[in-house]
C-alpha cells in the first residue's frame, strides 16, 4: 500500500463514493446511474469481466473500495464506446472505466501483471521517446514482456506475420535503430513535463 | 359548402379521441356551443384501438358507445371529421381558426351498407390495425365507427373501382367530384386534444422492430387480441402463426432513454401488466409472460394491480434492460440478451413473442405546430397564463392514462368554459 493510498484512506474513510466523485475522472457522474444494464449486456467483451459496469458503480455505491480498485474488469474495456452510446442516461462510462484504472494503478491497488496494464505502460513508453510509436519496438518489447524464452517463442510464432507486414511496407526493419519522430522533440518533450507537472500537482493534493 | 355557425362564444375542441369527446361533451353539457374537429374519419382516437383498459380489464367500446349516445344527444355540438387546423390568429375569447376539411367522398345518405366496399377491389394498409392488415379502398373505419358513413381512400379517385363503388351504392351516397374545403372558424376558446402517438420502434435499434417478425409493440398486441383486429382475436406471432404461449415484454421501449425520449411514458409499466393476463386469459396455466424492466411504476393506485399480476404464477419478472434482441434462425424465436440486475447473471433467454412496451409521444409537437402554444421540449402544451383562451387536454399536454386523460379533459373544457363566459359577460 502506498502512503497516497494511505492518505486517501485517512480522509474518505467510509465514503468511497464521495472519493471516486473527488479523484476519479468522469468520477461524479457514477451516482447517476439506474442500473437498468444496458452497459454490461452491450459490451462485446462483457463475459471477460468479473464485473460489469454497473456493477461496479453498485459496488463504488456500497462502498466496497478494495474489490473495485484490484479489480481488473476496468482494465479490460477496449474503448469501443458501445457503452456510452448505449447507457440511456448518457454516462460516459468508458471514461469512468479508464479513470478507474488509472486511479488504481496511482495508488498502487491494481493487479500484479494485468497484461493490459502492462501493455499501457509499454505502449506510453514507446510513444513519449519520440512522438511516434516504433511498432518494432513495441511488438518485441510486447513478445519479452513475460521473460526471455516467452518472447523467442513468441517472435517465432509471429514471424510469418512480421514478414507479411515487411514486404507491405508496414514495417521497417531499420526502426532498431531509434525509429522516426516528431519534428521539434525537444518541444515535445517540454510539452510533456509541463503536463506531468500538472498531474503531479494534482496528486499532490490528493487526501489534503 | 360545410355551413357552420361560429360565434366568439362557441369551443373549438381539436381533436376526437377519448379525451376530446370528454372536453367537448362537458362543455356542450353544460350549454356551451362546441365544434369538435378530428382529422380521420372517425371518433374513436387511439383507445378505439385498445382491446381492454386497466386496471378494470373492461372494453373499452362499452365507453365509446356512452360517448357517442351523448355527443348524439347534444344539438349544440357539432362533429366535423377529416378537419384539420392549418392556422390559429387573435386572442383569448375571439380566435380566427382556419380549418382544412378533406373529402370523404360519401354524403350523409350513406347507410353504412357496405355495398360499395363489396364492389371495389383495391385494397390498402389498415391503419386502425397498426398497418398490421389490409382494408378495402372504400371502407368503415371500424365497426364503432361514428359517423357512421363508409370512406373512399383519395387513392381510389379516378380509378375504375371508384365509378363501380358509386353504381354499387343504392342511396346515390358517393360523390366522387367532393373537394378539399378551406373555412375559417371565429371562436372564443380553443381545446387541444390532440392525443398521442406511439413511439417508432424501429428507432430502438438492437431491439430489431424492423428485422424480426416477433417482435412487435404493445399496441400492435392490443389489436391483435381484438376479435375483430388483424388475427381475429387469436394471439399468434407473425412470422409463422404459431401460438404466442411464451411472451416476453420489455419495458422503457423508446421511454426514460436520453437516446429516444427522455421522460417517463408513465403507462407502460400498467399496458405490459394488463398485457400479461391476455396470456393468461388466451392459454391459462400454459401462457407464460416474462417481464424485462428497470423499475416497475405501477402509477397512484394501481399498485395492487401489480400485486396481483405479481402472484400470478405465469409471470415472471426480470430486473434489467434487455440489451439487444436477436433472432434464432431455426425455430424464428427472438433471444433477448442482458445482464440482470439482481445477481448481474448474464442471459440469453428466447421467446415466442417480443412485445416493446413502446413510449408515448404527442401526436402533434407543439413546438411546431402552426399555433403559438407554450409547450415543453417534448413538444406538450404546458399549462401558461400566456396560452390565453389555448388549452391542452390528455395526451397533448402530457403522457396519460385514460383516466387521468379524461380528468385533463373536463378540467379543460372547465377552462373553456370560463373563457366564453367572460365573453359574454362583457358583450351583455
Amino acid at each position: 500500500m502506498s502512503e497516497l493510498n494511505n492518505r486517501v484512506v485517512e480522509k474518505y474513510r467510509n465514503n468511497f463514493l464521495k472519493e471516486v466523485e473527488a479523484n476519479v475522472e468522469e468520477g461524479d457522474w457514477v451516482k447517476m446511474c439506474m442500473q437498468c444494464g444496458v452497459c454490461a449486456g452491450s459490451c462485446p467483451l462483457g463475459d471477460a469481466w468479473e464485473h460489469t459496469p454497473q456493477k461496479l458503480f453498485m459496488m463504488i455505491r456500497a462502498g466496497k473500495r478494495d474489490e473495485v480498485l484490484s479489480s481488473d474488469a476496468m482494465w479490460m474495456c477496449t474503448s469501443c464506446y458501445n457503452c456510452i452510446v448505449r447507457c440511456p442516461r448518457e454516462l460516459p462510462i468508458t471514461h469512468i472505466m479508464h479513470g478507474l484504472a488509472h486511479y488504481a494503478a496511482r495508488l498502487g491497488l491494481s493487479p500484479k501483471n494485468q497484461p493490459t496494464q502492462k501493455f499501457a505502460q509499454l505502449f506510453w513508453d514507446n510513444l513519449t521517446k519520440t512522438g511516434r510509436v516504433n511498432e518494432l519496438k513495441l511488438g518485441l518489447n510486447l513478445y519479452f514482456m513475460n521473460g526471455f524464452s516467452e518472447g523467442v517463442k513468441k517472435s517465432l510464432e509471429m514471424r510469418s506475420i512480421g514478414q507479411g507486414m515487411f514486404f507491405a511496407k508496414r514495417l521497417n526493419p531499420m526502426e532498431i535503430l531509434g525509429g522516426h519522430g516528431v519534428k521539434d522533440q525537444a518541444g515535445f518533450h517540454a510539452m510533456l513535463d509541463k503536463a506531468r507537472e500538472i498531474e503531479d500537482a494534482k496528486l499532490d493534493k490528493f487526501g489534503k | 359548402m360545410t355551413d357552420v355557425v361560429a360565434t366568439n362564444q362557441t369551443i373549438l375542441v381539436v381533436g376526437g379521441g377519448i379525451s376530446g369527446m370528454t372536453a367537448a361533451l362537458e362543455a356542450a353539457e353544460c350549454g356551451k356551443d362546441v365544434i369538435l374537429l378530428e382529422k380521420n374519419p372517425s371518433l374513436g382516437g387511439r383507445v378505439s384501438q385498445l382491446y381492454k383498459y386497466f386496471p378494470k380489464l373492461c372494453f373499452p367500446t362499452c365507453g365509446m358507445e356512452i360517448n357517442l349516445r351523448r355527443i348524439k344527444a347534444r344539438n349544440n355540438l357539432r362533429v366535423m371529421t377529416l378537419a384539420e387546423v392549418t392556422k390559429v390568429s387573435g386572442d383569448k375569447g375571439n380566435y380566427s381558426v382556419d380549418v382544412k376539411i378533406s373529402p370523404r367522398y360519401v354524403n350523409e345518405n350513406c347507410t353504412a351498407c357496405g355495398a360499395c366496399s363489396d364492389a371495389v377491389s383495391a385494397e390498402f394498409d389498415n391503419e386502425h390495425n397498426y398497418n398490421l392488415d389490409k382494408r378495402k379502398g372504400a371502407y368503415l373505419p371500424f365497426t364503432m365507427a361514428f359517423p357512421q358513413r363508409y370512406v373512399i381512400d383519395p387513392a381510389m379517385i379516378g380509378t375504375d373501382d371508384a365509378a363501380k363503388a358509386k353504381d354499387a351504392c343504392p342511396v346515390g351516397a358517393i360523390d366522387l367530384d367532393m373537394a378539399e374545403e378551406n373555412i375559417q372558424l371565429n371562436v372564443g376558446s380553443v381545446v387541444w386534444a390532440t392525443g398521442w402517438k406511439p413511439y417508432d420502434a424501429a428507432k430502438i435499434q438492437p431491439y430489431g422492430y424492423d428485422r424480426f417478425d416477433n417482435v412487435i409493440t404493445s399496441v400492435e398486441l392490443e389489436r391483435m387480441m381484438d376479435p375483430q383486429g388483424p388475427t381475429g382475436g387469436k394471439l399468434i406471432r407473425p412470422s409463422d402463426g404459431k401460438e404466442a404461449k411464451d411472451v416476453a415484454f420489455i419495458q422503457c421501449a423508446g421511454s426514460r432513454d436520453r437516446n429516444h425520449l427522455r421522460h417517463c411514458s408513465r403507462i407502460c409499466c400498467m399496458a405490459s401488466l394488463k398485457q400479461s393476463t391476455y396470456t393468461r386469459e388466451k392459454f391459462g396455466d400454459e401462457g407464460k409472460s416474462t417481464i424485462y424492466y428497470i423499475d416497475i411504476r405501477a402509477i397512484d393506485r394501481f399498485e395492487d394491480f401489480y400485486q396481483k399480476v405479481k402472484s400470478d404464477s405465469t409471470v415472471n419478472f426480470i430486473k434489467s434492460k434487455v440489451a439487444s434482441v436477436v433472432e434464432d434462425k431455426d425455430t424464428g424465436n427472438p433471444i433477448l440478451k442482458g445482464v440482470d440486475t439482481e445477481g448481474y447473471k448474464r442471459y440469453a433467454n428466447p421467446h415466442d413473442l417480443v412485445v416493446l412496451a413502446v413510449g408515448m409521444e404527442p401526436s402533434v409537437n407543439f413546438n411546431d405546430a402552426p399555433v403559438d402554444i407554450v409547450s415543453n421540449e417534448f413538444g406538450f402544451i404546458e399549462a401558461n397564463p400566456e396560452n390565453g383562451g389555448l388549452f391542452g387536454a390528455g395526451c397533448a399536454s402530457d403522457a396519460l392514462d385514460v383516466n387521468r386523460a379524461v380528468q385533463s379533459a373536463t378540467a379543460s373544457a372547465l377552462r373553456a368554459i370560463q373563457v366564453v363566459n367572460q365573453v359574454a359577460e362583457a358583450e351583455d
